[in-house]
């Protein structure tokens, strides 16, 4: 009897993993089909390196301490486009639900945990495209970059913990809005907060107190100060690799949480 | 073995004594003060095409979404196959096959890969997906353009790759939300032939809603016309008709159950999702 219920248990589980793959292999192969999406999202970060970075770079006006100023600010620039990804994941999900996407795949018997996880990796997905457009910017301007394995594996890890976070925070505010007019006032007024008071472009040292709280409770200071770790030679880390790990970690299982209970009333 | 044997043959002998594959009990939702569905109380026999046709408003939508658990209702409750929609959800969802009334499947995929990922989705075992899905592709007279994106298909093409994915699981009840909306009337007929096809083929129940009395009266055994959330009349088409007139067509029936007001309801929120899915396949 008890083993009968292990085996439940493992099938459970087996089945979840199964269905949030088989969301996360419909994104990649959308990509697939359509790589000038992907070219198209480089010239965003290509424009905050070439031409922010640099100017920043030249009047060091930036406290950025032995890091030339295009290192500090290379791994928040990923973080940054990483975010700008995910964040619009939501409107893509009110986007789909008037189309009836939602709908079809609601009446499926997937998991609602994993139709949300399940997005949450495609956005992963998109974010890794993403950080091999930033990494060949950032080598092509002569920043510092780690090419240690161990490393590069930790990034990706990083990316898709991010960009799930940042994703299914959006989803779970697209289930609350409901309609794409508002999505996209609220999506402008939390993305540039996120951005600013956070560690992306300058030391958190060097803003107010009240901003400096405001960045420690922001996941993105977490994300940017694992990247900056991890993708530079003798990266930094205020708060060091592991507890950034954790944070994102832990705000990922409480998102996914909050969203699957929201993402059916999406339809609704 | 033969346990096995005796439990599927004691269903089905439970499937005839009571005959009804989809029973709704006094199944009601409302919005606030809005009665959107009022004690709808119907059963459909295994094996028909039962349709439910209204106005703009009547309460269709809401009825279909509750039915394939997307909407929890607020009163009373109904059964498919046997599982409940409100304590088994997830049965429910094992034995049903839905097609929403917009355009759902994924134009940046190909329509194989449409049927790949809802084949995984619906738990097709992985030695016979490849089988089931160019069984459905041929049965919907898809299979020259499987490789194709979807955003490329024509109208009534996405449609009837649409029922293809509600169809790999073989469900015992299939629900087609306005399934020929925006459509012209050659791609309509390619519909209609298909679902009664489905029907013939494999048994499948069909649950459809429909604005077009012509597409009642070709495809439906029964059809309830509801009206402000209840449901006016139900019958046979030819029983419909004649309760009105002797000579009264589907539309005067309808018309004349559901209060001649045929426009009177529908929001700016249906109307622009009409107008949307009619662009989208026009």
């Amino acid at each position: 009897m008890q083993r009968l219920g292990i085996i439940n248990y493992l099938g459970v589980i087996v089945n979840f993993t199964n269905k949030t793959l088989t969301i996360a292999e419909l994104e990649a192969r959308k990509l697939q089909h359509d790589f000038t999406e992907l070219i198209t999202r480089a010239v965003q970060p290509a424009l905050w390196l070439l031409i922010f970075g640099e100017v920043l770079a030249s009047i060091r006006a930036i406290p950025t301490g032995n890091l030339p100023y295009l290192d500090f600010m290379a791994p928040g620039i990923l973080a940054q486009s990483v975010l700008f990804i995910a964040i619009f994941y939501g409107i893509a999900i009110i986007w789909e639900r008037d189309l009836g996407i939602v709908h079809k795949f609601l009446a499926t018997p997937t998991p609602r945990s994993a139709l949300v996880l399940g997005k949450a990796l495609s956005a992963g997905e998109r974010g890794l495209a993403q950080a091999v457009i930033v990494y060949a910017l950032a080598f092509g301007l002569g920043v510092h970059i780690n090419w240690n394995i161990i490393s590069l594996l930790l990034v990706v890890v990083v990316i898709i913990l991010g960009s799930a976070l940042f994703s299914t925070f959006s989803l779970i505010i697209a289930c609350l809005v409901k309609t794409r007019e508002r999505f996209m006032g609220i999506g402008q007024i939390l993305t540039m907060p996120l951005f600013f008071a956070s560690n992306a472009i300058y030391p958190i040292s060097i803003m107010p107190k009240w901003l400096q709280v405001a960045s420690q409770v922001n996941p993105l200071t977490y994300m940017t100060d694992a990247l900056r770790a991890l993708m530079l030679v003798n990266g930094p880390t205020v708060y060091g690799v592991p507890f950034d790990l954790l944070f994102l970690v832990v705000t990922n299982v409480v998102n996914v949480a909050i969203a699957a209970k929201l993402y059916p009333r999406v339809v609704i | 073995m033969a346990e096995v044997k005796l439990l599927q043959r004691t269903e089905s002998v439970a499937q005839k004594l009571t005959g009804f594959i989809l029973q709704t009990e006094s199944l009601t939702k409302r919005f606030g003060n809005f009665t959107a569905v009022d004690t709808l109380t119907i059963s459909i026999e295994a094996g028909d095409i039962f349709g439910l046709v209204g106005p703009n408003g009547a309460g269709k939508t809401t009825v279909i979404k509750m039915l394939t658990t997307l909407l929890p209702p607020t009163s009373g409750n109904a059964s498919i196959n046997g599982n409940s929609i409100l304590h088994d959800p997830a049965k429910v969802r094992r034995v049903i096959g839905y097609v929403p009334q917009l355009l759902s499947a994924d134009g940046a995929l190909t329509g194989y890969e449409n049927l790949l990922i809802f084949s995984k989705l619906y738990d097709v075992p992985r030695q016979e997906r490849k089988k089931r899905i160019s069984e459905v592709l041929d049965f919907m007279g898809l299979s020259d353009f499987s490789d194709r994106l979807v955003r490329t298909y024509s109208g009534g093409m996405i449609r009837r790759l649409e029922i293809a994915q509600a169809m790999l699981h073989r469900p015992k009840v299939l629900f087609l939300d306005e399934p020929t909306v925006g459509l012209d009337p050659v791609a309509r007929k390619a519909v209609w032939q298909h679902i009664q096809q489905l029907r013939v083929d494999y048994g499948t129940t069909i649950f459809l809603t429909t604005h077009y009395m012509d597409e009642a009266d070709q495809l439906c055994a029964r059809l309830a016309i509801m009206h402000l959330g209840k449901v006016a009349a139900i019958g046979s088409p030819s029983e419909l008709k004649s309760s009105v007139g002797e000579t009264a067509t589907l539309d005067d029936a309808f018309a004349y159950y559901s209060g001649a007001e045929v426009d009177s309801v529908g929001g700016y929120r249906e109307t622009s999702r009409v107008r949307r899915t009619a662009r989208r396949v026009g």
